[in-house]
């Protein structure tokens, strides 16, 4: 309750909005709007819990799995030098599907054609591990995703969710993100929504989640009836988010309050 | 898919302080909470955290449900001799982790 006042009082304090896209110069990774004490976490290896999972998906990365008996190792290789600069591209365009696919679809398609192995569930301990375990491999390499010109009309439709208003409290993404983002929520910074760390580690979660969660969880704070993980909608959000933080440094495993 | 993360100085000069991290995986489950169901679900917490420099207790903590998820414990100490630190983590449903790193001491 005392989170959707906080929202509403923000809005009456808002201007009319105008969903001014933020300039270039003035964006900023959700890591500058962090506590020292929180950036400290992140920064050191050995303090940020996100490196949990980091390790386990070293471990997975080279175990033997599915009917083809093939680890990712057995065709990637070295992933410090087979994946960097991997994750900084995602979500990509599949070409067996026609559609953006995120990390982790990737990483689930490649178990279902490559090892035939049973996907692995969204959130899952092993899926999130092997992601931040690839996406650790671009940590500090600029985002590009959104390159290929194939991904325009998706990260269109992205943009387009982004500035939609929905949900009971009637608000968009672009909203407190693009129009609000120098203010706080609560106690809480509102920050750029610049997806830069994911999958990250967020206290409130004691857990590292994905991207997707993230967004089911801002979904779900403005009352809207959240996609379920794996929609195209969701991997469109992302495409666009992605695509909007272009040029940023990714920071995978991220700390995040 | 249990692992902890330590980090200890490789090495360090007699009398110098030094800071030993400790990160472990654990869900710090703390059995205040329920399912949908109803049904409480389960403490399932680490209890106990020690560590030994050459065989002798040199920290130790207890741990309660108030923990949150992934215990870090950092802790300062005086390096004395060259030697080999062995952490131990014990906690509910038998959950018994160690771990060990050494330091030359100059």
């Amino acid at each position: 309750m005392r989170f959707s006042g906080a929202i509403a009082a923000a809005l009456l304090t808002a201007s009319i909005v105008g969903a001014a896209e933020i300039p270039q110069t003035d964006r900023r990774s959700g890591y500058s709007f962090m506590a020292p004490d929180t950036r400290v976490m992140q920064d050191d290896d050995t303090a940020n819990p996100g490196m949990l999972w980091v390790l386990d998906g070293e471990a997975l990365w080279k175990r033997k799995a599915g009917a083809a008996e093939k680890a990712c190792a057995d065709c990637h290789g070295d992933a410090r030098v087979g994946m960097m600069g991997v994750a900084a591209r995602y979500p990509a365009f599949d070409r067996a599907t026609g559609r953006p696919v995120d990390l982790e679809q990737r990483i689930n398609s490649c178990r279902t054609s490559q090892q035939q192995a049973t996907p692995l569930p969204f959130e899952s301990r092993e899926l999130l591990a092997l992601t931040a375990f690839v996406a650790r491999q671009s940590q500090g390499v600029p985002i590009e995703t959104g390159a290929d010109p194939q991904l325009a009309p998706f990260i269109a439709k992205g943009r387009e969710l982004y500035t939609q208003r929905q949900g009971q409290l009637n608000l968009a993404c672009a909203n407190c993100h693009d129009d609000n983002w120098d203010k706080r929520l609560a106690g809480a910074a509102i920050t750029q929504a610049h997806p830069t760390g994911y999958p990250l580690y967020r206290l409130e979660w004691q857990s590292l989640g994905s991207l997707q969660r993230r967004l089911r969880a801002c979904i779900t704070g403005i009352r809207a009836q959240a996609y379920d993980y794996g929609a195209p909608e969701l991997v469109e959000l992302e495409l666009y988010l992605m695509s909007r933080a272009k040029g940023m440094a990714m920071e995978a495993p991220g700390v995040r309050p | 898919m249990a692992s902890a993360m330590i980090n200890v100085p490789a090495k360090a000069r007699r009398g110098d302080i030094i800071e030993i991290k400790t990160l472990m995986s654990h869900i710090m489950e703390p059995g205040y909470r329920h399912k949908a169901s109803g049904e409480v679900v389960p403490r399932d917490i680490i209890t106990s955290f020690t560590c030994r420099f050459n065989g002798n207790e040199i920290f130790r903590a207890d741990l309660f449900p108030a923990v949150a998820a992934n215990p870090f414990i950092t802790f300062f100490t005086t390096a004395t001799e060259s030697g080999k630190f062995e952490f131990e983590w014990i906690g509910d449903k038998g959950f018994s982790e160690t771990a060990s790193a050494s330091i030359s001491v100059e």
